[in-house]
């Protein structure tokens, strides 16, 4: 018997869900023109999120990098795009260049950074928070410690300018996570994924792993900016103590745990399901952020992988196909009348332990 | 100046006492508590609340405080932080900064937002002069004798007793202190109730120096952790040193202005990053 | 050993099948997906050395592991002085008497010679070994108590895990690749304290690599391949050729299986 394996990459849902991905994309653009503002007002904090969780779940789920700083960049974020409005920028112009000033930022931050590992590196980034703060904070043109209000806005008709604003963030949502969809599915994801499962034998094998992790860090202090750079824009108003805040870090953290660490899915899933909790937690006060921190610490300890992971298992869904799959069957007809069973995760791809064996077994 | 180093070294002994558990987490089991610093804070919420329904004078509220820390320090181990440690080492990180938003939003919520701080009555204010310029209160100069007492206590604890022998063994290699019959998650728990008793003396002394509110905890962390990073690695004394360094920076940077005394210290702890990463007094074993 | 028993002798010793302090059935253990034990069967009766031969990989390490309770076999059952045990944790072991000397020592490095010794006598058992009697038996320890261990040689290092390991007055004590790296006159002097360790009426079950060493002290033995038994009796009853083939895997498949 002669067995033949292809490696392939995409998975049979990939193409339903290639079309799902575009119907969603189309409703979401004319979102505006069938909800109430104060339902596209929600879904720019969801949009917000969901750039703050994929960007946390590259740097956190692929690059190892635990970080609890990341409000950093979302205050240069916010501070870059009332910066250049001051200066007569249009906000919405301006945050492409918030995005480069979180960058710029992020270069000499990882000098100090990449000094540390684990542990040590998290609370070095809480220190990078602390000293963008203050620093910030000490420059009297940008409203020092009260902030400031975003100028540049005022003249255009709220609608209008609600709807702008929610298609900026749904925009910056989409490329979020086609850029880590891209990323995951070059070579620097190749390279990420071998770092993930084994990083001292990744490096062992020549593979430039700090080089690997300092684009995902650059790439996600951009991201972060992007998100600070629309807060600000849909808050109208910079205030050091909101945007430097460490609940940014927080929601985006609960998020990816909540959802599933390590998938590209699992981000989107947490931020939605984290923005209806918010929703319907809002009348308990700081009570809802203990009952979704709880949440997220027990599915951090107890649920491997998440909610996604568990509803991936079941199903075998996966939407993004960023790994690679061995494609067996015992030879044509026999892999015809078995139905073709995938054994997944050979090389690389979403994190979900167990499969292989549970395939390997069936097979 | 002199009065700055003087002002440095009496926090520096605080500093020290908070570290102290930090470095003994994160010596024996690997573990980077993020929530240590809202842990401090919680301890002093829970005097402030239980003193006035007590009726008892406030310096005896840590025969109370300290021992019912230890207690949930043991349980959080055996409860959070040692199912968090099987799944992977970045899940400690990701849980004990949840933890923290979790501490830091409960106070917030029963306790207002509002700063607190413990009434010890005329100690909090009393001072003598060394000379016309420089005074030392003795609050600040008791807190030091305590920390010191304590840290040095835990340290001979850790090498002249049986369980502190067994604690480091286990810090050395679990699985062969199995192999002469301690269960090593037990010993973490004790750990870590050393840890959270340590944390909590620091806490409540820290209401009686100053004030505390829900949101500092993350402060206090980052104060300490430069400390220790500062002071290089697993070493107690050099934290202390550390401690001292990040006093006086903060000292000088407030004749400059208010924001560069919240700058100075964070500052002072970059350039050491960037000069010195090992820190000044590093050594090989940590705990 | 010496001569052999009469037939008479023989059953009246069946009886004495209880003091098997060790009994293992058919234990199996994984390590992921591979098969690292397939079924091994053997007892050890008390007072005696049993040794476990066979080459890198045959699943040694992951018997004595199991027997200890450091790894949770898939299959079977460890039988300790008629007791399951299959299901207790490593500590309810050391508790119970069975101590391994892990492979590669593994004494703790930053402690000196004497906390190492120390932390032996962690569960308080009682018995036989006490820190003097080790300090008489191996005097240059009590000269070298307060040096840390990582500074002692390999054979320094076996001598004090061993003791470490009596401290806590096993009943039955696993050696793992005694001879591990070590030189061969520090082998021979290792085994040559042997019958002096046992005096208290321990009983030792040694893995090793080194066939002739282990033979030369063990009442019964057995040699493993493949995470199966390929032979097990009494090192008098093969010759070298047959047990060399068990070791290697030379002559046809798995069980030779015993001839007691």
């Amino acid at each position: 018997m002669t067995t033949f394996a292809k490696v392939k990459r995409s998975q049979h849902t990939s193409i339903p869900a290639g079309v799902l991905a575009l119907l969603i994309l189309l409703v979401l653009a004319a979102l505006p023109f069938l909800v109430y503002q104060s339902v596209t007002n929600i879904m720019v904090n969801l949009f917000i999120l969901l750039v703050l969780a994929s960007m946390w779940n590259l740097l956190a789920g692929y690059g190892g990098l635990i970080s609890v700083g990341q409000q950093a960049f979302v205050g240069l974020g916010a501070y870059g795009v009332l910066f250049l409005a001051q200066h007569g920028v249009d906000p919405f112009i301006a945050i492409p260049f918030a995005i480069l000033v979180g960058v710029v930022f992020a270069v000499p931050a990882s000098w100090f950074l990449f000094r540390l590992s684990g542990g040590y590196f998290a609370i070095a980034t809480w220190v990078i928070a602390v000293v963008a703060e203050i620093a910030i904070t000490g420059v009297p043109s940008l409203g020092g410690g009260t902030g400031a209000a975003l100028p540049g806005l005022s003249g255009i008709d709220p609608v209008q300018l609600g709807a702008d604003t929610y298609w900026a963030s749904a925009a910056v949502g989409v490329l979020s996570i086609a850029v880590v969809f891209l990323i995951m599915r070059s070579r620097l994801g190749l390279v990420l994924t071998a770092v993930r499962d084994n990083e001292i034998g990744a490096r062992s094998v020549g593979v430039k792993v700090t080089r690997a992790k300092l684009i995902v860090f650059l790439v996600s202090a951009a991201g972060s900016a992007a998100a600070g750079a629309l807060i600000a824009i849909s808050q109208l108003n910079v205030q050091a103590a909101n945007v430097f805040n460490i609940q940014w870090s927080a929601y985006m953290i609960f998020a990816v745990l909540i959802g599933g660490i390590g998938t590209i899915e699992g981000p989107i899933l947490g931020t939605v399901i984290f923005i209806v909790m918010q929703q319907e937690l809002a009348r308990f006060n700081a009570w809802y952020l203990i009952i979704v921190g709880s949440l997220a610490v027990v599915i951090a300890i107890w649920v491997k992988g998440g909610i996604w992971a568990q509803i991936s298992e079941r199903t075998g869904i996966r939407l993004f196909p960023t790994g690679y799959y061995v494609d067996t069957a015992e030879d044509e007809m026999e892999g015809k009348r078995l139905g073709r069973r995938r054994i997944s995760k050979v090389i690389g791809g979403d994190r979900q332990s167990g499969q292989l064996s549970e395939a390997a077994e069936t097979t | 100046m002199l009065n700055a180093i003087i002002q440095g070294i009496l926090l520096g002994g605080l500093v020290v006492l908070f570290a102290c558990g930090l470095s003994l987490l994160f010596g024996v089991m690997g573990v980077i508590n993020l929530a240590h610093g809202d842990i401090a804070v919680a301890a002093a919420y829970v005097a402030v609340a239980i003193v006035p329904v007590l009726h008892i004078p406030a310096i005896w509220i840590f025969a109370i405080v300290v021992p019912l820390f230890m207690v949930a320090g043991y349980i959080v181990q055996r409860l959070l932080i040692q199912p968090s440690l099987n799944s992977g080492p970045l899940t400690t990180l990701l849980v004990t900064f949840g933890l923290s938003v979790i501490i830091e939003n409960l106070l917030l919520e029963i306790f207002s937002a509002n700063s607190h701080s413990l009434a010890i009555g005329s100690l909090a204010s009393s001072a003598f002069k060394l000379s016309s310029q420089i005074s030392i209160a003795y609050l600040s100069l008791l807190i030091l004798v305590v920390s010191i007492v304590v840290v040095a206590g835990v340290q001979l604890g850790l090498y002249r007793t049986r369980t502190g022998r067994i604690i480091r063994a286990v810090a050395d290699d679990r699985e062969a202190a199995e192999l002469i019959g301690a269960d090593y998650r037990h010993i973490f728990g004790i750990a870590a109730g050393l840890a959270f008793g340590t944390v909590a003396l620091a806490g409540l002394s820290l209401a009686m120096y100053s004030q505390v509110d829900p949101s500092s905890g993350p402060d206090y962390l980052i104060f300490g952790f430069e400390a220790v990073v500062i002071g290089g690695l697993g070493s107690l004394w050099g934290t202390f040193a550390g401690g001292i360094v990040l006093g006086i920076a903060t000292t000088i940077g407030l004749f400059l202005s208010a924001n560069f005394g919240a700058l100075a210290p964070h500052i002072v702890f970059l350039l050491v990053l960037a000069l010195r990463p090992q820190g000044f007094f590093p050594k090989k074993v940590a705990v | 050993m010496g001569r052999r028993p009469n037939m008479a002798e023989v059953v009246a010793a069946e009886p004495a099948l209880s003091n098997q302090i060790l009994e293992v059935e058919g234990l199996c253990a994984h390590h992921g997906q591979l098969l690292a034990l397939d079924g091994v069967s053997f007892t050890v009766g008390e007072g005696s050395v049993f040794a476990v031969i066979g080459a890198n990989g045959a699943g040694k390490s992951t018997l004595m592991r199991s027997i200890a309770g450091l790894h949770r076999p898939s299959e079977g059952r460890v039988i300790f002085d008629g007791t399951d045990i299959t299901r207790l944790s490593t500590p309810q072991r050391v508790e119970l008497g069975i101590s391994l000397v892990p492979e590669g020592r593994r004494l703790f490095a930053s402690l000196s010679v004497e906390e190492n010794l120390l932390t032996g006598t962690y569960i308080r058992r009682s018995g036989h070994w006490t820190i003097e009697r080790v300090y008489e038996m191996f005097p240059w320890m009590w000269q070298r108590k307060n040096q840390r261990s990582s500074l002692l040689s390999g054979g320094e290092q076996q001598t004090v895990a061993i003791s470490r390991a009596l401290l806590a007055n096993p009943r039955l004590l696993l050696i793992d690749e005694l001879s591990l790296g070590l030189a061969p006159i520090v082998v021979r002097s290792i085994y040559g304290s042997l019958s002096k360790i046992m005096e208290g009426g321990l009983t030792v079950l040694i893995v090793e690599q080194d066939v002739n060493q282990a033979l030369s002290v063990a009442a019964k033995f057995q040699c493993m391949l493949e995470g199966r038994t390929t032979l097990s009796g009494k090192p008098a009853e093969f010759t070298p050729e047959e047990i060399e083939a068990a070791y290697f895997g030379l002559n046809s498949t798995s069980s030779i299986h015993g001839k007691d």
